[in-house]
């Protein structure tokens, strides 16, 4: 990569010495291996992929085409349902909380507060370390013999129960609790710096009208941040749909598959159960989620970029 | 202006009603209780770090250890077993350095060198690239995972930490070439056109001109980048062969591997330690890893 980017560059240079019109070629060639590398790494794998998930597969890529039938065994496949309807709980509570608790945290730390700093930057701290460390923190904290469970008993609550980290129909709230844990900062930190810019006569013009706190909050502010709330639920379902890291620190799917999400499905198909052609098919269903999401948010972006 | 003090430069001239009082103590002790819970598992972390065994299995997660025991961090840092071997992270911890700084290095260069070339010298197409690339940082990496497996194989480069650095540098270029270009974006044009009439070149202007205006988001840029390399996992499980695993892999194996008694100090420990790096950055460089979360989100 660096060898390629420098025997150009000083083709580049060479190029400019000679003559004005290769001059111009200078900035493509500069972005050259950018764009093949883009091509080939992004949008080719994609393909490649694609066609992987239309062929049985096994431990190796083949190329016996199949049509649709990995679809549908991923359809079919009990552990896929699973992870997909982990998912939308996961993303949905994920995403909502994380709103929630992130427009409150910001709207109450744009009240002059003191050591507003330091409170922030306590806020975001999670963002700053990997989700494996987090996983790691919250498996502890969550486990029912040494963590909170223990804790409140000890504490006095003696019927205090608290095992959803190994009861298959509530871990995926763990999962939920502990990606709430990392990101809501963030959500934080992008309303506060969506707040600090509101225009300040729009406000002034509230507060002269006899508008309370509570109504410029909800009449005016609020709604002006319709952007922040658009990128916010775009970044933060980007993050649960990616979620892979999390799962493997902190549940590892268990108890048996009932804290898979997609990520994790397709990893232990590709890499570790020699289902190459399923694997395939379960990212593709991925990036279709992805997809969803990123085309619409993206027109509206451009739209709006036109409007202005 | 923020939105706060105009708000309040009505309230504050007169005298604030009782109920005002109590709406601004509930507020600070809303906004401290959040702070606590916050930090809270990096307390119980730091504090189960410190205890001996027994003093975990008697004691409770925020119970104080009976004295400063850095046994469980010497065991994490250089003894304790991650999967087949029982060297600690510290061979993982030196791994992910030799990852992560060539491929934040030369991802920011690229990045660089793009974003000026998107920004400033336009060419027929360039526009139509920058959105291919800028989809490029929203796919899912389950989507290329396995045809970069298998051409990590073809160049010979799997499992090595050259080829982790190949990963991160392709994929990092699409975040590095729209913080670079967001940044040259604001630069007023008239700049680079008085100095190409004056017969600088691409590379002169670069050197001259923008480079030296670019202190800050090349900041925000390496931070940003470094923070997702050290703590990637994704990348490291695949693509890394043992002796060349980033940390984040080697600790999930260090929690993961079981022989007899789970020491959760071990653990503990082992995940601070893992941790420490960006958290210092952070610290450090906070307002520049601010600025990099929310440079993609919030148009600026």
């Amino acid at each position: 990569m660096t060898i390629k980017a420098s025997s150009l560059e000083s083709k580049a240079t060479s190029a400019q010495a000679k003559s004005f019109s290769l001059a111009d070629l200078i900035p493509k060639l500069v972005m050259a291996p950018t764009i093949v590398v883009t091509l080939i790494c992004m949008y080719g794998y994609m393909i490649w992929t694609a066609v992987l998930s239309m062929t049985n597969s096994r431990m190796l890529p083949s190329y016996d085409f199949v049509g649709l039938s990995q679809y549908e065994r991923l359809f079919n496949n009990d552990r896929w349902i699973v992870a997909l309807t982990n998912l939308g709980i996961f993303g949905g509570l994920f995403i909502f909380i994380c709103l929630f608790l992130g427009v409150m945290l910001a709207i109450f730390l744009d009240q002059k507060i003191r050591n507003e700093g330091a409170i922030r930057t306590i806020y975001l701290y999670p963002m700053a370390i990997s989700f494996i460390v987090t996983g790691t923190a919250w498996k502890w904290l969550l486990n029912p013999t040494n963590g909170l469970e223990k804790m409140m008993v000890d504490w006095g609550f003696e019927s205090f129960t608290f095992d959803w980290l190994v009861n298959p129909d509530k871990v995926v709230y763990c999962l939920v609790i502990a990606a709430v844990w990392q990101a809501s900062g963030f959500v934080m930190a992008l309303f506060l710096a969506g707040l600090r810019g509101v225009d300040g006569d729009l406000i002034k013009a509230a507060n002269l009208d006899g508008a309370n706190i509570f109504t410029t909050y909800r009449r005016i502010i609020l709604p002006s941040l319709k952007p922040v709330f658009f990128s916010a639920v775009v970044i933060l379902s980007h993050i649960a749909i990616k979620s892979f890291d999390l799962v493997a620190a902190l549940t590892n799917g268990g108890p048996g598959y009932s804290s898979d999400l997609p990520a994790n499905f397709m990893y232990a198909h590709t890499f570790t159960r020699s289902q190459i052609g399923l694997g395939s098919a379960s990212a593709m269903v991925m990036l279709g989620c992805v997809l969803a999401i990123l085309i619409p948010y993206l027109y509206s972006e451009l739209r709006g970029e036109r409007h202005d | 202006m923020t939105s706060a003090n105009t708000m309040n430069s009505n309230s504050s001239r007169r005298q604030k009603t009782p109920l005002e009082h109590i709406l601004r103590v509930a507020l600070y002790i809303c906004l401290l209780g959040m702070a606590a819970v916050y930090l809270m598992p990096f307390l119980v972390m730091f504090l189960t770090s410190l205890k001996d065994v027994e003093e975990i299995r008697s004691g409770t997660l925020l119970s104080l250890p009976g004295s400063l025991n850095f046994d469980a961090w010497v065991k994490a840092w250089g003894g304790a077993c991650t999967g087949s071997s029982c060297n600690g992270i510290a061979p993982f911890f030196i791994n992910s350095f030799q990852i992560v700084i060539p491929a934040v290095l030369i991802s920011t260069i690229i990045g660089a060198l793009n974003g000026y070339v998107i920004s400033m010298w336009k060419f027929k197409g360039s526009d139509i690239f920058f959105g291919a690339l800028l989809i490029g940082c929203f796919i899912p990496f389950q989507v290329i995972l396995l045809p970069m497996a298998r051409t990590l194989g073809w160049l010979g480069i799997a499992n090595t930490t050259t080829g982790l650095v190949f990963v991160h540098v392709v994929y990092g270029v699409a975040f590095t070439t729209l913080f670079f270009r967001n940044f040259y974006q604001g630069i007023p044009s008239d700049l680079i056109k008085a100095a190409r009439l004056d017969g600088a070149g691409f590379f002169t202007i670069f050197r001259r001109i923008i480079l030296p205006i670019s202190t800050p988001i090349i900041v925000v840029t390496i931070i940003w980048q470094f923070t997702q390399i050290w703590n990637d996992f994704l990348f490291g499980v695949a693509f890394s062969g043992f002796d060349t695993q980033p940390v984040t892999v080697a600790l999930n194996n260090l929690v993961n591997t079981s022989f007899g008694g789970k020491e959760y100090n071990v653990d503990m420990a082992a995940a601070i330690l893992a941790a420490l790096p960006t958290l210092l950055v952070y610290v450090l460089a906070g307002k520049y890893f601010v600025r990099g979360l929310t440079a993609g989100a919030v148009k600026g």
